[in-house]
């Protein structure tokens, strides 16, 4: 499976680890369903980077299944944390976010469905961890545009739509601090109450 | 006794009527599938089907050097589909490029190739069309720009560059070559694309199959006539085959967008028919191969350029490809000899190195091994060093490219 995939290296890293490029997230050890999700987005463009809705144009529904078992069940070491570049004012506003939400606002924490290590739940929410802070505010950007959506209800793009450019900046930067999570594995299957319906996610 | 049949009459009538309707279904059914097949040979799914849209509920933009065009509903909806068109008029649509009020059909619904459909197997189409399910949605109005936006301009097209007629086999040819000629000449519509498409949106009978950039998509559709591009004159009718039906084989595979016709038309082909067309487009090359003149860059910068490439194709490409292009085909096509890599445009070879791709996954090779893009990691001078170094090293005879071609190319449209 590796030597099929190696299209896939060049960006995402031999094992999915990742690169040095910041927009190119790591991939391994993230939900089957979350990486299966994303691919079929892609091939189908409801997700839109053209060099991966190029790639994915002409592949089935089994095979990409197949792909992302393969990243899922990868576990290369976690990159050393990003060295913050950001104030401390903005980590707490971050973690604070991220941690708590922000009720009045009707922001709801990334804990809350990411669990709370971050790590993520079966079937089809991504961990946030090792991933860099370029990358995570293109995303909450992205549903912001338009050019990441996902099943609907997207609540995502719900989520990304309620946060400031300052919001943005201090989650992404209060997350790629974070350390390698202790136990990579996932939370189970509806294990966490989630706040939002999401399309991506049966409960 | 009389009382008794007369009795059994109307069970006896419904007998005899449910085995004629039986046996009309059954008609119906082999008629639909027939349809569905050809269709699937005409690959009307790729046009007539947005991206997560309603099978053939049309939709799709087509990018043209005129404009945009927007695909139309085919599905069997009364008032935006084709519900009200009757066989007589798919088949004068298919035939003759007129639309049931007889106003004129854009030719990028290629029926200058359909016209060669037999009213048999437009019936047969007809019947599988009406058997999908309906969907209303409207057509959306084309974008076409002033003066492509006048429909008359199609007179002019059509007095041009369309021969209206039916397939008429030759007699002095087998069987197999004749139906592949019907395949590839009419449903298969492959002169589409391999055919230079001109300035005025037409392709000439007598360039026909000598290949082409096709508009907009910045992919070179090679000539099927020459044997230094695409001519298939010395492969065996199994690398053919294995080509056009899984998508790989061990002389290359299938990429840009001829991996969409692989992927929604030619798998589905059953061995006869996917055998045919691979002797009539053999055939096709046999003849002798038309000199096309390239500009050669200086020597000096060639030179420049290979022992540039080198280095980047040992680091790069070598391990997949081999140290000396020999490939591991079918999964990693050979890059020595590969009349791709030498032909006289060098944009899909530069495409391949800055994008990468995958083959389509087909059933007959459903998890396809997939080639890296490199325009993230190599500057527009190295890419154009190790094309250079793959079109002219191991016997290969393709000329040298300059890394203004590479850079051109970063922005081609990639789906």
């Amino acid at each position: 499976m590796a030597a099929r995939v190696l299209a896939c290296a060049s960006c995402h890293g031999a094992e999915g680890e990742g690169t040095s490029d910041v927009y190119f997230p790591r991939l391994a050890g993230k939900p089957a369903g979350y990486l299966y999700n994303q691919l079929i987005a892609f091939r189908d463009g409801r997700r839109k980077y053209p060099p991966m809705n190029y790639l994915l144009e002409f592949l089935p529904d089994a095979y990409l299944k197949q792909i992302a078992e393969h990243f899922a069940a990868l576990r290369p070491p976690f990159p050393a944390p990003a060295t913050p570049t950001e104030s401390k004012d903005v980590l707490a506003r971050g973690e604070l976010i991220a941690r708590n939400g922000d009720p009045q606002r009707g922001i709801p924490p990334c804990a809350a469905c990411h669990n709370p290590n971050f790590g993520g739940m079966e079937p089809a929410i991504p961990g946030l961890l090792g991933l860099r802070a370029s990358y995570i505010s293109a995303q909450l950007g992205g549903w912001r545009y338009g050019t990441r959506t996902a099943a609907s209800p997207d609540c995502m793009q719900i989520v990304a739509s309620l946060l400031t450019e300052n919001d943005v900046k201090a989650v992404a930067a209060f997350l790629s601090s974070r350390p390698a999570p202790s136990d990579p594995s996932f939370a189970p299957r509806g294990s966490l109450p989630m706040p939002l319906a999401c399309g991506s996610e049966p409960n | 006794m009389p009382r008794t049949l007369k009795a059994l009459l109307p069970a006896l009538a419904a007998f005899g009527l449910s085995i004629g309707a039986t046996r009309a279904m059954a008609q119906d059914a082999a008629l639909i599938a027939k349809g569905e097949y050809l269709a699937r040979a005409g690959d009307c799914i790729a046009c007539h089907t947005a991206r997560e849209g309603k099978t053939f509920a049309g939709g799709l933009p087509m990018k043209t050097p005129f404009g945009t065009l927007y695909t139309s509903n085919i599905t069997p909806d009364p008032q935006t589909g084709i519900g009200t068109w009757t066989s007589d008029q798919f088949y004068q649509m298919m035939h003759n490029g007129r639309f049931p009020d007889g106003g004129l059909v854009y030719p990028a619904m290629p029926f200058a190739s359909y016209t060669k459909v037999t009213r048999e197997d437009s019936d047969a189409i007809y019947a599988y069309l009406r058997s999908i399910a309906s969907v209303q949605q409207p057509n959306r109005p084309h974008d076409l720009t002033f003066p492509f936006n006048n429909r008359s301009l199609i007179i002019g097209w059509r007095t041009l560059f369309f021969k209206e007629g039916e397939f008429k086999p030759d007699p002095t040819k087998s069987a197999e070559w004749n139906r592949g000629a019907y395949l590839v000449d009419g449903l298969g519509h492959c002169g589409m694309c391999h055919t230079a498409i001109n300035a005025l949106g037409g392709s000439s009978d007598s360039q026909a199959f000598e290949g082409g950039l096709i508009p907009m998509q910045n992919w070179y559709a090679p000539s099927l006539t020459s044997n230094k591009e695409a001519g298939l004159g010395d492969w065996t009718i199994q690398e053919i085959t294995d080509y056009l039906r899984t998508g790989v084989s061990s002389r290359g595979a299938v990429y840009g967008p001829m991996a969409e016709v692989v992927y929604n038309s030619l798998q589905y082909l059953n061995d006869d028919d996917i055998r045919a067309m691979a002797i009539y487009l053999k055939g096709l090359a046999q003849g002798t191969p038309p000199e096309k003149l390239a500009t050669p860059l200086p020597s000096a910068e060639t030179s420049l350029l290979v022992s540039l490439g080198k280095p980047i194709y040992d680091r790069q490409c070598a391990s997949c490809h081999g140290a000396t292009g020999q490939g591991m085909p079918p999964n990693y096509p050979p890059l020595a000899g590969n009349q791709s890599i030498e032909m006289v445009s060098a944009v899909n070879a530069i495409r391949m190195v800055l994008n990468g791709g995958y083959p389509p996954g087909t059933s007959g090779n459903p998890m396809p091994y997939g080639m890296p893009p490199f325009a993230h990691r190599l500057s527009d001078d190295e890419v154009a060093a190790v094309v250079t170094y793959i079109r002219t090293s191991w016997g290969n005879r393709g000329e040298p490219v300059s890394a203004r071609q590479a850079n051109e190319l970063r922005a081609a449209t990639l789906n």
